[in-house]
Order: structure tokens, then sequence, then C-alpha cells
């Protein structure tokens, strides 16, 4: 298997073997981690982190490596809960696990009927077909009591909790296990699909569409397939973010501000790399924590809850236009662990 | 398809504009089978919007393209490179965050068969395919000389090495029609006789049909069978390397102009 | 019949708002091929100073004053911190990179003054007006003439001017503009300062008629279809993509709504540009891109 190995691009020679260690200690962590870490901390920021980093690596996917510019993650994710959820509630013999990929399908199938203006249209001018998906579902979700089972409030939470082929994971560790689970398998997954000819057929799209056609790359096919998996991990994301996280949710939990936030991970992260979905998305959940602790402890006062939000909010932009200027890689890059080799690349030359 | 006798390709009363501009006017010519042809003209005389009518990238406002016997009132990209049309661009369209390998396997992509499903979950199709597909980049790449920089990312490579990957990404699918827009721009004299005998072999073994746009005469008249040259897309001349030469027409409007060019 | 021409009318006269916000999109993007997302967050600036600095007492003339300089200032950072340093990016890292800017102008702004809602009265009556049987809103009269005004005094700016013909030899051929002299980072600012005034005057009739608060920075959402549907280089085009987008959801809102349970207006708009995409990419009254390979 491993000769076959073939990299999505250069990788830096690594004679020791130290990337293998690197990811054996990295697993060895991540199990242990519910024993390391308290229960807030696993409730609170690990597993928002790492649902967080699925639902950037969907979008990653579509936006980083396909170049499809996208403002509707969060329309994605809630398709992907509402369906959980109404799978849950009216197919109960369908287990979870299968509920949550069939979810997912009918997310990829919703976000592949959105992508397909983007056959016709380039560039930004994309983000109207997501947007339309974001307001269209915000309003579909809400106006119809079907999709919520009525609920007076009108949320959604999963009635008989979660369980995993007979296990139940209500518990925070059950979640946590869960959550990583799917998360690495999807991880896994996108790998190989980014390092074989359809990562090849996205990348080419997002460097050069015009010559990728002429050089007989199925762009037509291959745009739609980003969008369709890019939905696909983005609904499991979002059926996790509502019930293995929030517990129930509404369609406030999936606005446009968390398609802005998706988005903000992958610059910050890196665009059109796997790992800087996770580099985002922690910064995403520990810079608040640092802010609060910073105002806390340096400037010795309380502050109030909607400054702190604005001055994070001035704070995101201001990395947003940082990273976009001086490095279009995020933190993948910043951290040294991007390819060794390699002038700075542009993502989406014009 | 490919038995019927006649030209490879035969641009028939192509006319092409831009915004009112013509681009190219009523233009005519054919090109034979195993030829190649060499485009000649100065800058804006409508060789690179020609090549892009023929890949489908433009579609001209009259006029049809006869491929291998097929009439086509326009092409589609797609279609064009399924019928074996293989293009090398004028200022590097190359993928430019893929390594040099990938950027060759990309010339592959239709051939491909693997699905998604088979892909993600790395089953025996497609890691079968990925080895092929591998191992034909690689051969290509041989022929250039260029597999040290397999891994590279090609973004970060020398414009004559990027110019090179262009032709190798065009022909690993094996086209029949091969169109390249300059490829010796911006390459010493050694490297510009290196690629040019590399393309004639092309023409030689693989019975390649070549079109390309080149400046550099003295290239051009020793590697072109066939030289069709344009001015203010039209026309001016059309006929074997010799006769073109000694047109006085081509000396006036080509010739004469060429040194003012920028070649890039 | 009457209830639909009232129901035109009024969208009609709602659709000159979202041209006017429009108009300082085109602007933009004509003078340097950026789609504005932090247009709407400039909008939102620009009237929550100006609420500001009257709650403080400073009169009405002495804030109009504080708020453009502020505005002409902002253009000015905008353009040696982000514009300049990006230059020659993709329109889609300009994208987002303005996506960042709105959220560093909506934190700052907010961070300052407050996040909370502030009325803002401009002084005009909200009363309506009766034409025979149909009602019109006297405020979205006045709106709409001011829309119109400010289209008038561009116009004549952009063809009478030394600097609106700069500008415009700048949207059509930049690097001959740029061989000619002429300076493209001073047209940038001047461009946005233009922008941001226009802004302005959206942000405080909006303002005035909803109150002040982050909700104005959403206009920009609205902005999107009606550029989508004029086309992102024409004036006229962002005028009648208003008028369009206006009318049209004010129409489908009364006609279509009540048979899909209503509060259709967050998308419709989006559905029409949809369509308007699919049949024009470039728009109605924009140019069609021609790609170079």
């Amino acid at each position: 298997m491993s000769e076959i190995n073939l990299p999505a691009a250069a990788e830096p020679v690594d004679p020791v073997g130290l990337k293998a260690v690197g990811i054996a200690a990295a697993i060895a962590v991540l199990l242990a981690a519910p024993f390391l870490a308290s229960e807030y901390w696993i409730n609170a920021i690990i597993v928002p982190f790492l649902i967080l980093s699925l639902a950037g690596l969907g979008l990653n996917l579509l936006t980083g490596y396909a170049g499809q510019l996208s403002l509707g993650a969060g329309a994605f994710m809630m398709v992907g809960a509402y369906a959980t959820f109404s799978l849950q509630l009216r197919v109960p013999d369908l287990p979870l696990p299968l509920a949550l990929v069939v979810a997912g399908l009918i997310a990829g199938a919703v976000g592949l009927l959105f992508g397909i203006p983007s056959t016709r249209i380039k560039g930004f001018y994309l983000i109207v077909s997501t947007l339309a998906a974001q307001f269209f579902f915000e309003w579909l979700f809400l106006k119809f009591p079907w999709f919520y089972n009525g609920n007076s409030s009108a949320t959604i939470a999963l009635s008989r909790g979660l369980s995993f082929f007979g296990l139940e994971a209500n518990t925070p560790h059950g979640r946590y296990y869960l959550t990583l689970g799917i998360v690495a398998l999807l991880t896994l997954l996108s790998f190989n699909l980014i390092r074989g000819q359809t990562g090849r057929n996205w990348m080419a799209i997002r460097d050069m569409d015009t010559a990728a056609a002429v050089i007989g790359v199925p762009v037509f096919r291959a745009k739609l397939q980003a969008f369709a998996v890019s939905s696909f991990i983005l609904g499991i994301a979002g059926a996790l973010w509502a019930f293995a996280y929030l517990g129930s949710a509404s369609v406030q939990s999936f606005g446009l501000t968390r398609s802005y936030q998706i988005l903000f991970i992958i610059i910050i992260g890196g665009l059109g790399t796997i790992r800087g979905a996770y580099f985002g998305a922690a910064f995403v959940s520990l810079l608040p924590l640092a802010l609060d602790w910073l105002f806390q402890h340096v400037f010795g006062g309380h502050v109030d809850a909607g400054l702190l939000q604005n001055i994070q909010k001035a704070i995101f932009g201001l990395l947003i236009i940082w990273f976009l200027i001086k490095e279009p890689e995020g933190l993948a890059r910043l951290l040294g662990l991007q390819r060794a080799q390699g002038a700075r690349r542009r993502l989406f030359p014009s | 398809m490919t038995t019927s006798a006649g030209p490879a390709l035969e641009v028939r009363n192509v006319s092409l504009s831009f915004k009112g501009v013509k681009a190219i006017s009523d233009l005519s010519f054919q090109v034979e089978r195993r030829e190649i042809c060499a485009l000649i003209g100065p800058n804006g005389a409508g060789k690179s919007s020609l090549l892009n009518i023929l890949n489908g990238v433009y579609i001209p406002d009259s006029g049809e393209i006869v491929f291998e016997g097929e009439h086509f009132r326009r092409m589609q990209p797609l279609e064009a490179a399924r019928r074996g049309i293989g293009r090398g661009f004028q200022n590097n369209a190359l993928f430019s965050g893929m390594s040099v390998l990938d950027n060759v396997i990309a010339g592959l992509s239709r051939k491909s068969r693997v699905t998604l499903v088979e892909e993600a979950f790395r089953l025996p199709r497609a890691l079968s395919q990925e080895k092929a597909f591998r191992a034909r980049a690689l051969d290509v790449l041989k022929l250039f000389d260029l597999e040290k920089h397999a891994e590279t990312v090609v973004g970060t490579l020398p414009y004559g090495v990027q110019k090179k990957v262009e032709i190798a990404r065009a022909i690993v699918a094996r086209p029949r029609l091969l169109l390249l827009d300059e490829p010796l721009a911006g390459m010493n004299a050694a490297e510009k006789q290196e690629i040019a005998a590399v393309i004639a072999r092309l023409n030689r073994e693989l019975d390649l049909t070549v079109v390309l746009i080149e400046h550099d005469i003295g290239i051009v008249l020793k590697l072109a069978h066939h030289v069709v040259v344009l001015d203010y897309g039209r026309k001016l001349a059309d006929g074997p390397p010799e006769t073109i030469r000694d047109n006085p027409d081509v000396i006036a409007a080509y010739l004469g102009a060429q040194h003012a060019e920028a070649v890039a | 019949m009457n209830m639909f021409l009232e129901t035109l009318i009024g969208g009609l006269l709602a659709g000159t708002m979202y041209s006017l916000v429009a108009i300082g999109f085109v602007l933009i993007y004509k003078a340097s091929g950026v789609f504005n997302y932090a247009q709407g967050s400039l909008l939102l600036f620009g009237a929550l100073t100006f609420v500001t600095l009257t709650d403080q007492g400073v009169p009405a003339l002495g804030a109009i004053a504080v708020t453009i300089a502020l505005l002409i200032l902002t253009a000015i950072a905008i353009e040696k911190l982000l514009l300049r340093p990006l230059t020659n990016r993709s329109p889609m890292t300009l994208f987002m990179a303005t996506l960042g800017l709105s959220y560093v102008v909506e934190g700052v702004a907010q961070g300052i003054m407050g996040s909370q809602v502030r009325a803002l009265n401009l002084g005009i009556d909200d009363l309506p007006i009766f034409l025979g049987d149909i009602m019109i809103s006297q405020f979205d009269l006045i709106a709409a003439g001011v829309a119109l005004a400010i289209v008038v005094v561009l116009s004549l700016l952009f063809n009478r001017t030394r600097i609106g013909i700069q500008l415009r030899g700048v949207a059509d051929d930049t690097r001959a503009a740029l061989s000619l002299g002429i300076d493209i980072n001073r047209i940038w600012q001047i461009v946005w300062a233009v922008a941001g005034l226009v802004g302005l005057v959206a942000g405080l009739l909006w303002g005035a008629r909803q109150g002040v608060q982050f909700s104005l920075s959403l206009v920009v959402l609205k902005a999107l279809p009606v550029l989508i549907i004029g086309g992102f280089t024409s004036i006229p085009g962002a005028i009648v993509g208003g008028l369009i987008v206006g009318a049209g959801e004010s129409l489908a809102e009364t006609y279509i709504g009540p048979y899909l349970g209503g509060g259709i207006t967050p998308w419709f708009a989006y559905a029409l540009a949809l369509v308007f995409l699919f049949i024009r990419p470039a728009g109605l009254f924009g140019e069609r891109q021609i790609e170079r390979v």
C-alpha cells in the first residue's frame, strides 16, 4: 500500500519517521483526552472544536480545494441537523449512524442542487447561490412546523438521545468519542479524495478553470462533486453540532454568523489544507477564552460581554485581512507544518 | 471516426469579434494529417483566439470547424479534449498550487474511470488507476527530462521548465491534434532546439498533428511543414515554409514587424 | 387593481433605497474591481457616528461634517492598509478581505458607540399621501427623491470633472490609465470616500426608518441580488436592479407569499437573482468578461 502513496503535492522527506511518532502521540492524546480534561472543557470546548473542525474541513474541500466560495456553510449544516432529527423521529428503526449517513446524503444532494449555478457563474458571484441556500433554509425550517415536529419553541432535539450501535453516548465521554470517531473517519476519507483524481480535478479548477476544461478535466462534474461532498460533511457536522454539542438546536444555531465563522476558520487555519480546518477551529474556539482571561487577569476587571464580543469581532476581521495579505495558507503554514519546498502559492489566481 | 480520409482539421470561414471589434475575419485553412502547421503573425493577429475557438473556449460568430471529418459550429472544451485535441497555453496556464506530476496527471482526468466512493475508500480499482496514471505521467516527464522535478510545486519552477510541463500535460492523454501557443517563448537557444526536437519527434513517432504559434521564424521554417500567416485576423499567406519565406506581403507585414515585438 | 398599484409603487420606492446602496458597490467595483462586502458596515458606521454625535448634543451640521471627515479618513486607511497590499490578487481574495473589513468596522464602531438600537429623527414625517385611492408613504417619496438627486450628482461628477473622467479611465483600462500617469491609489481613496458618503446618505434614510442598529449593515445582503440583476459595472443597472428587486419583493410577498406561508422576502430577491444569472450572467447592464488564456 505504501508504494502507491501519492501525496497531493510535494511533502518534506522524513527519514526518522518523526511523522509516525507524532501521529501516534496525537492519537494517544486524543483517546486519553477525556481523562485529562475537565468535563467543562470536553463539553464546552473540545467537542465544539472537533465539530467546527469537521465543518471547516467540509467547507475547505469546496472553497480551499475546489476554489468555489460559499457563504452557505450554515445552510448545509442546518439541512443535516434537521434531516437527522426527522429521520430519528419518523424512521425510528434506523440506527443513529445510518441516520447520520442518510442525513449527510440529503445535505449532499441539497448542496449539489445549490452548486448547479457554479457551472454558469464564477468567483464571488457564487455567493449568491450559497446565500440563497442560507436564507431559504432559515425560512423553510422555521416556517413549516413539520420540520421541528410542531415543537412550541421551534427547536429540535433527539428524544432518545445519542446511541451508537447500542452504546449510549449521552455522557460527556460518550459524546466526545462519538464526535472524535466521526471526525477522524471523515478526515481520512477526505484525505484520500484530496490526494486522488478527485482532489486533482478540484485543485485544477481552483487554479485555472478554463485551462482545466481545455485539458479534459470534467469541470461540471467535479464542481458538483465538490458541492456534494462538502455538503455531506457539513451536514454531518451540523447534526453533531445540534445533538452532540448543543443538545437542542434551532434555525439560529446555523445562521449566517455560523457560515461566516466556518469560512473564517478555513481562512485563518489555511485554505486548501486538511489540517488548516483544525488549526482554524482551535483558534476560533480558544480566542474568546484567551480574551476573557486577558481581561480578567491583565486588565483586572469585568468587561461587558457585548464589548468583549465586539472586540473579538474586530480582532477576527483584522486577522482575516492579515492572513489574506500575508499568509493565504494560514496557520497551517505559519506553524511550519506545511510543505517544506515551494514558495508561497497563491490561492484563487485571477 | 478516424478512418475517414481528408485533412485532420479544417477551419472554414471562421469569424470572431469581441464587443464589435473583429479579431478573426472569414478565415479558412486546412491542416493535413500528421503535419506540423505553424501560425505566424504579429501580436493581435488572432492566432491565440483561433486556438481558443478550436478548443471551445471562444464561440465563433460564424463559420465552422471540421475535425477529422466531423463538423462543428462550435466546440465545447471538454468535447474537444475528448476528441483528442490537446493544448498548451501562451502564458502558462498550469495549476500553480499542484506538483509537476499532479499537473501532468490532471491531463489524464478524462481517462479516469473510478468513482468518488472508490477513491474515498481507496478501493483496488482506485489504487491501480492511480498507479497507472502516475507511471504514464512519469514516462512523459522523462521525455522532457523533468523526472527530477516531479514532486516540485509547479509555480516555483522557472518559466522555461513550466513551458515543458505544459507540453507534457498536453500530450499525456495522447491527443491526435496538439495545439501549442508559443511553446518556445522565454527559452534560450539550446532549450528551443531541445523542445523543437521533442515536438518533431512526437509528430513523427505518435503520428501527432501539430498546430503551433511561434515567433522564432528560424525555428518555424525548420520545424513546420506548412505555415499560415495571419494579420489583423485575416489570412495573409498559406503554404510550405519555402514559399512563405519569399512572400513579399509576409516580409512587409510580419518579418518587418518582428523586431518591434515583445516576445514574452 | 389599486392594491396592485399600491404594492407596486411601495415596492418601487423601497427599491430606490436598494439602488442607493447598490450604487456605492458599483462605484467601488468599477474603480477597484472589488465587491465591497463592507459597504453595509460602512453605512452603519456613518449612521452610527452621526447619531452618536447628535445624541451628545453636537448640532446636525457639525455632526455631518465630522462624520464625513471620518469616512474620508476611513477610505484612505482602507486603501493604504487593505487595497494596496492586495493589488493584483483575485477578486475572491479581495472579497474575503472586505468580509474581514466588515467585521473590523462593525466591531470597532459598535465597540465604541454601543450596540443598542438608536432612534434617528431627520425631521421627515412619515405621513401617507393619497394619489386618488392609492396611498404612498411620504418618507419613501422623499427618500426616492434623494436617491435620484444623488444619481444625478454622481453622473455629473463622473462625466464633467477631471477626477470623474480619470475614474472612468481606470475602470475601462487600468493599465492604460496607469501609463498615462493617473494616480490609481488616489482614485481608489476618492472612490471609497464617495461610496462611503453615498452609504452615509442611505444609512441615514434607512436608519431614520428602522432605527440605527446592527441590522443596517445587512443591507449589503439586499444589494447583492440588485447588482447581479443590474450588472456590477453599471450605475443605471444598480438603479433598475434596485427597482426590480424592490417591486419584485413587494409583489411576491403580497401575491405569492400567502401560498407559501409568508415571509419569503429574505430569499425572494436571491431566487430572482439566480434566475437572472441563468438568463444573463453579466446582468442587464453589465459587460461580459472575455476569458484570456
